[in-house]
């Protein structure tokens, strides 16, 4: 069955675990008042990830990070009643895109945890940026869905959070019983960092009113809109393909292998960490840091004064495997 | 007298749901350019297929693929396109006096549009349905701009007014509208919140035949705080109209608490006097509850009444009380000998004695466009 036939069918539902008991306060394997991010080697062609290698990432990934073995862990972050949003981002295209092979691979891990096709839906802003990531849009009920908030719409009722004002998209505030977030590791030209938090300026209908101040606070408060807060079980930050400079769009010249996903249930310390990448590799090019390019993620700092996770280094615990 | 909630029902707060009148008033059948765009005039091209917009004093810096702030002009592959030309989400036919200008066509009926999208972030905003949205989350019309001339003709109506969210944001689409209309003999005008940059104002001077700008406060503080823009650029296209003679109003909704001091009313009204005559009308409106500002009570009566006498001393020489329908500061009287010129009841003119531009009492010359 090739990528295109399964994302088309979900004909697969794992059935047997229909009846386990939705355990959704399952948090990563951390001690208190720290947090886990795991980078976990996918040696894969960005071109055409293996999906086996990349399978095998994921799965070793998800057990370093809850130290469980990863059925369990699924199993215990959603149930069969769950409606689980996959909120993946593809507005740079293919280049620098998540892969529909790892969601491929997500959406399998669901379904074999007793989420029925039917409950698991793929989505981004736009519908046309999602097939410039490579997915089909399909709408048809009791198969994976996939679409944009083009298609889902907003909510009717405002949602605020400091100085976020803003309408979710249905898939947030009405359809959704839990999300996991699905961003890429690239450089963002205004705010600095692309990846997890950044992720749900996709969530909302403005998200053209908070980039003043490099995305300070809005990106963290974005994420701090209960509603959408209490819905995001994990992480999963595709860096098979990761950018330096030039973001949001895809600059191949800036673009480099990481081969790694990163995981976490907390997005400020995989932000944290996933900004420390960005800065290695812009010092390595010989770059100026995103500091002194005039746009350093101050935002992540914020997003840790608002409780939202853990911005400090000292008590991020990386496990590499 | 109107109630509040009449006024409210009428009023452009409406204008997403009168797009569904507007679609069975004026059915579209005509197409424009593929995919809906139309590339922007105000921009400049960067280094790694970024842009720099030229529009409004915000000079977004945008990235492939992304929009600016107003959410309804978007980069695609290092060239800049307005995603709104001749895509009006809200059309509807107005009493010139809504807008409002009381010293333009007084009586006429104006064929009023707006799109998606605004480069401001008002949390009083009245529209915010559409101009806070972007194109894609609401449903418009294609009417190209002489179509829409063609609708202004078909309804009699003299006066085409680009409003409802901020026309800075389709500055292409009203410019054209206002190059077809001007053969046609209609004239158009701008509702505008003055954010601007020069050129492209001094461009839409050329077509445009009055402007009203929203003045929203005489600081800084307030434009930062509840505006998310400045007052300085408000100021210089303000300045700029002066120059150029075109017909324009100030309108200043007056907010208790945020806007409304003495100091701050004196001194706007000292700096109108000072930098763009004493003929510039000037309505002080009344606020009422909305978007992010539910907290707060109507604009009191009386805070409008006061905020009419300061400008008065400050010597101005029309000025008006807004949302306050049956005050007597909606009337026009002449300058020179106080004699009512036009009296009004909301946005209605019940009486014009003007004659050929003047007081008929006292022959003083009322500005203003008259015919």
């Amino acid at each position: 069955m090739n990528r295109r036939q399964f994302l088309h069918t979900g004909s697969m539902i794992g059935l047997g675990t229909c009846l386990l008991p939705n355990l959704r306060q399952a948090a990563a394997a951390s001690t208190p008042g720290q947090a886990r991010v795991v980078l976990a080697a996918a040696g894969v062609d960005p071109r055409q990830p293996d999906l086996k290698v990349l399978g095998s990432a994921l799965d070793r990934g998800l057990e370093a990070l809850f130290s469980r073995p990863a059925p369990q862990v699924w199993a215990s972050l959603f149930s069969p009643r769950d409606v689980v949003g996959l909120k993946v981002n593809c507005l740079a295209g293919r280049g620098i895109s998540t892969s529909p092979i790892l969601v491929e691979l997500v959406v399998d891990r669901l379904r074999t945890a007793g989420v029925n096709p039917g409950q698991i839906i793929i989505w981004d802003r736009l519908n046309a940026d999602l097939k410039r990531g490579g997915f089909p849009i399909i709408t048809e009920a009791g198969r994976v869905r996939c679409f944009g908030n083009d298609v889902a719409g907003y909510s009717r009722r405002l949602f605020e959070s400091g100085s976020v004002c803003s309408r979710l998209s249905n898939l947030v505030a009405e359809t959704c019983t839990a999300l996991i977030n699905l961003p890429v590791l690239k450089d963002h030209g205004i705010v600095g960092l692309s990846a997890a938090m950044k992720n749900w300026f996709g969530a909302i209908d403005n998200p053209n009113k908070y980039h003043d101040h490099c995305g300070d606070p809005f990106v963290a408060e974005t994420c701090s809109l209960p509603l959408l807060r209490d819905k995001i079980r994990l992480t999963i930050c595709d860096a098979i393909t990761a950018q330096y400079e030039g973001g949001p769009p895809c600059m191949p010249q800036w673009c480099w292998p990481l081969q790694r996903l990163i995981l976490a249930t907390d997005m400020v310390a995989l932000d944290t960490v996933a900004w420390q990448i960005i800065e290695d590799k812009r010092r390595q090019a010989g770059m100026a840091s995103l500091r002194e390019a005039g746009r350093e993620p101050a935002y992540i700092r914020t997003a840790a004064g608002l409780g939202l996770g853990i911005a400090d280094p000292v008590r991020i615990e990386i496990v590499k495997v | 007298m109107i109630t509040r909630r009449c006024f409210l029902a009428s009023a452009a707060c409406a204008a997403p749901l009168l797009s569904v009148a507007g679609r069975s008033v004026f059915p579209a059948s005509v197409t424009v350019e593929k995919g809906g765009t139309v590339e922007a005039r105000y921009y400049e091209k960067l280094p790694n297929r970024k842009i720099r917009c030229n529009l409004c004093p915000r000079s977004c810096v945008i990235d492939d693929l992304e929009r600016g702030y107003c959410g309804v002009r978007e980069n695609r592959g290092g060239t800049y396109y307005t995603l709104v030309y001749g895509h009006p989400c809200s059309i509807h036919v107005d009493p010139i006096e809504k807008k409002p200008l009381f010293h333009f066509l007084p009586a006429s009926r104006a064929l009023s549009l707006g799109t998606a999208g605004c480069n401001v972030f008002c949390k009083f905003c009245q529209n915010w349905e559409i101009s806070q949205s972007r194109p894609e989350q609401l449903e418009a019309m294609e009417i190209p701009p002489e179509r829409m001339v063609e609708m202004a003709r078909r309804e009699n109506c003299p006066a085409i007014a680009c409003t409802y969210n901020e026309p800075v944001v389709f500055a292409e689409y009203m410019h054209d509208i206002a190059l077809s209309a001007r053969r046609q003999g209609i004239r158009t005008v701008m509702i505008s919140n003055g954010y601007i940059q020069k050129k492209p104002m001094l461009d839409l001077c050329r077509s445009l035949s009055a402007v009203k700008i929203d003045l929203k406060a005489f600081s800084e503080r307030f434009y930062k705080e509840l505006v998310s823009g400045e007052l300085r650029p408000v100021l210089d296209t303000l300045v700029l109209l002066r120059g150029e003679q075109i017909w324009f109003e100030i309108v200043y909704l007056v907010i208790p608490g945020e806007n409304d001091s003495r100091t701050e009313l004196t001194s706007l009204c000292r700096w109108i006097a000072a930098e763009l005559g004493m003929d510039v009308p000037i309505h002080f409106t009344r606020f009422y509850p909305q978007y992010r500002m539910t907290n707060l009570p109507p604009t009191p009566v009386k805070t409008l009444q006061e905020a009419r006498k300061i400008g008065l001393e400050a010597g101005l020489n029309f000025v008006y009380t807004g949302n306050l329908p049956g005050d007597e500061g909606e009337n026009t009287l002449c300058p020179t000998c106080h004699a009512l010129l036009i009296r009004r009841l909301g946005y209605t003119v019940v009486e014009n004695r003007i004659k050929s531009s003047h007081c008929p009492e006292c022959k003083t010359t009322i500005p203003g466009v008259w015919k």
